[in-house]
């Protein structure tokens, strides 16, 4: 037990650089395992939640581009969603990666980007804000006629309706998408390392411990359950988080016409 | 130029596409083939087999992505080699694992050690397609479930009212009047299979990520240099527009294949489509 405690504080918090330089090279423990794939997913949750705040943003400007008449904003939106939904995140991040080591030697501001907190982070923010408008455009499209009407009829225009209307109406008829989205963007992160981008210092997420347990030990039994473990975890605390917001945007609504989350994940983008 | 693209190792990212497309060429029917096998199990009238049916889609799809990957290539082959293990040396009497090692006898190695090299690769191929289809037949299982589920009731009970038992309305009614249901979920499920190619990279294949890696480094070849510096950006470039163009020739066809099918069924598309006929 004590030995346990002190393998949290020498790796609990090793994936950002804190605690015990090496990694244990041999007789790994169950204890071992859990704690460092476990400072791993503190990667996982940084790339995830600051890639759907950011592109959340995006996303909405996004969709509203792709909804526009004018070509010159319609146009640009529709050729980035396709670009970033229909190529693999894989090769996405290998582009970015070496797109970023090819502007650095000629712009010297671009150093961050080459490595994987920034970089990849930028990825992540593209994708997901492509994935994301995708069904904001959808539920945009999707909005009953009848409600702009009646926002008409109140007097409403411009930028009020959009505010009071339009935006909370996309986001309700959006938000069961949105939310298997966002379990998706977290799996997602597990490929961060398994690009181009390089784990500096052996800080890495919970999928690059794991396998280096695995390939330590050849055994896969163990350290891949335990990542599972906590990505279901993750996932529902993901759900718990997103059906608070999807009852908030559902509250005025009887309650036999509300939409229920119904959780889909999907595999690989 | 020409002859730049023409070296040997061109020839091989050349070769890897087509990797790529057999890949895709063998895992989408076998795929095909494991979810019709889970959703037929699924929806069995016995408890064990629709358990184990709806056991397989839960647990496949409640595993993140490419770890279920990372981890179905030792796994799958540890199992092999274990099973022969025991099959071919029986009297061996020291543990498997041993510390961090992973013991078995001569034998039992998968393949040969003294396989020659193409047994190998065809060997990492073949658990790679199985991977493959496992994780995304328990995705498909799930559509093909939504899909029999969606077939109106009124289609079999016409089935029933001739006199045909379950099983004749189960090959001659439900399947065939399910592709209409199955394809929208299907021709999704094609295209997250299309961009999940690369992960064959993961898994140890030479496949057109490794190649992109080789060939653009400035590294690579012990005998020549290339003429150029780092042009790993530019094949990733190319890649990404490969993969651009195949995305969308795939949505084209499966916007035809999904117009040829709503014809005369009882759906929206289909009724507009009636509509449009007779106006």
């Amino acid at each position: 037990m004590n030995a346990c405690l002190q393998t949290i504080t020498d790796y609990g918090l090793r994936a950002i650089g804190i605690g015990k330089r090496l990694l244990p090279r041999e007789d790994f423990t169950l204890c071992e395992q859990f704690t460092l794939i476990g400072s791993g997913m503190i990667w996982n949750v940084y790339f995830g939640v600051l890639a759907l705040i950011a592109g959340f943003g995006f996303a909405t400007l996004l969709a509203l581009g792709k909804t526009s008449n004018n070509k010159v904003i319609r146009k640009p939106s529709e050729w980035f969603i396709f670009l970033f939904r229909g190529s693999p995140l894989f090769i996405q991040f290998f582009f970015g990666y070496f797109l970023f080591l090819k502007l650095k030697t000629v712009f010297p501001i671009f150093a961050p980007f080459t490595a994987a907190w920034l970089g990849a982070l930028v990825v992540l923010f593209f994708n997901t804000s492509a994935y994301t408008a995708e069904i904001f455009y959808g539920a945009l499209r999707s909005i009953p006629k009848g409600d702009i009407e009646s926002a008409d009829a109140y007097g409403l225009s411009g930028w009020s309706r959009f505010k009071r209307v339009i935006w909370p109406t996309m986001l309700r008829l959006a938000w069961p998408a949105y939310t298997n989205e966002a379990i998706f963007l977290f799996h997602a992160t597990t490929l961060v390392f398994f690009s181009g981008f390089p784990a500096w210092q052996q800080r890495g997420d919970a999928l690059y411990y794991a396998s280096y347990f695995a390939d330590k030990t050849f055994n896969p039994f163990i350290p891949y359950p335990i990542l599972a473990g906590y990505f279901i975890l993750l996932t529902l605390c993901v759900i718990g988080l997103f059906s608070t917001v999807n009852r908030r945007l559902n509250r005025h609504l009887p309650s036999n016409t509300r939409q229920r989350l119904r959780i889909r994940p999907n595999l690989i983008r | 130029m020409a002859c730049y693209l023409t070296t040997g190792k061109h020839m091989s990212i050349y070769w890897s596409v087509l990797t790529v497309l057999l890949l895709l060429g063998i895992t989408a029917p076998t795929a095909l083939a494991f979810g019709f096998a889970g959703a037929s199990a699924a929806r069995s009238r016995i408890a064990p087999v629709s358990w184990l049916g709806r056991g397989y889609i839960a647990v496949v799809r409640g595993v993140p992505d490419i770890a279920f990957f990372l981890f179905f290539v030792i796994a799958l082959d540890q199992i092999i080699e274990v099973t022969r293990h025991h099959i071919l040396c029986p009297d061996w009497v020291e543990p498997i694992r041993q510390g961090n090692d992973f013991v078995v006898c001569q034998a039992a190695k998968m393949p040969l050690g003294n396989a020659p090299q193409w047994v190998h690769e065809s060997y990492g191929f073949a658990i790679a397609v199985f991977t493959f289809a496992i994780v995304f037949g328990a995705f498909a299982a799930n559509v093909i479930q939504g899909a029999m589920a969606a077939v109106p009731r009124g289609q079999i009970e016409t089935g029933e009212s001739y006199g045909m038992t379950s099983r004749q309305t189960f090959w001659r009614i439900l399947v065939p009047q399910m592709w209409v249901y199955a394809l929208p979920g299907l021709s999704n499920l094609w295209m997250v299979l299309i961009k999940a190619t690369p992960l064959l990279f993961l898994l140890g294949i030479q496949d057109i990520v490794y190649w992109a890696r080789e060939l653009g480094g400035i590294k690579t070849s012990r005998f020549t240099d290339y003429p150029h510096g780092d042009w790993r950006m530019w094949y990733f470039l190319a890649l990404l527009v490969f993969y651009l163009i195949f995305t969308r020739v795939s949505e084209i066809t499966l916007e035809r294949l999904m117009a040829r099918l709503t014809l005369g069924q009882a759906t929206t598309a289909g009724e507009a489509q009636r509509k449009a006929r007779t106006t």
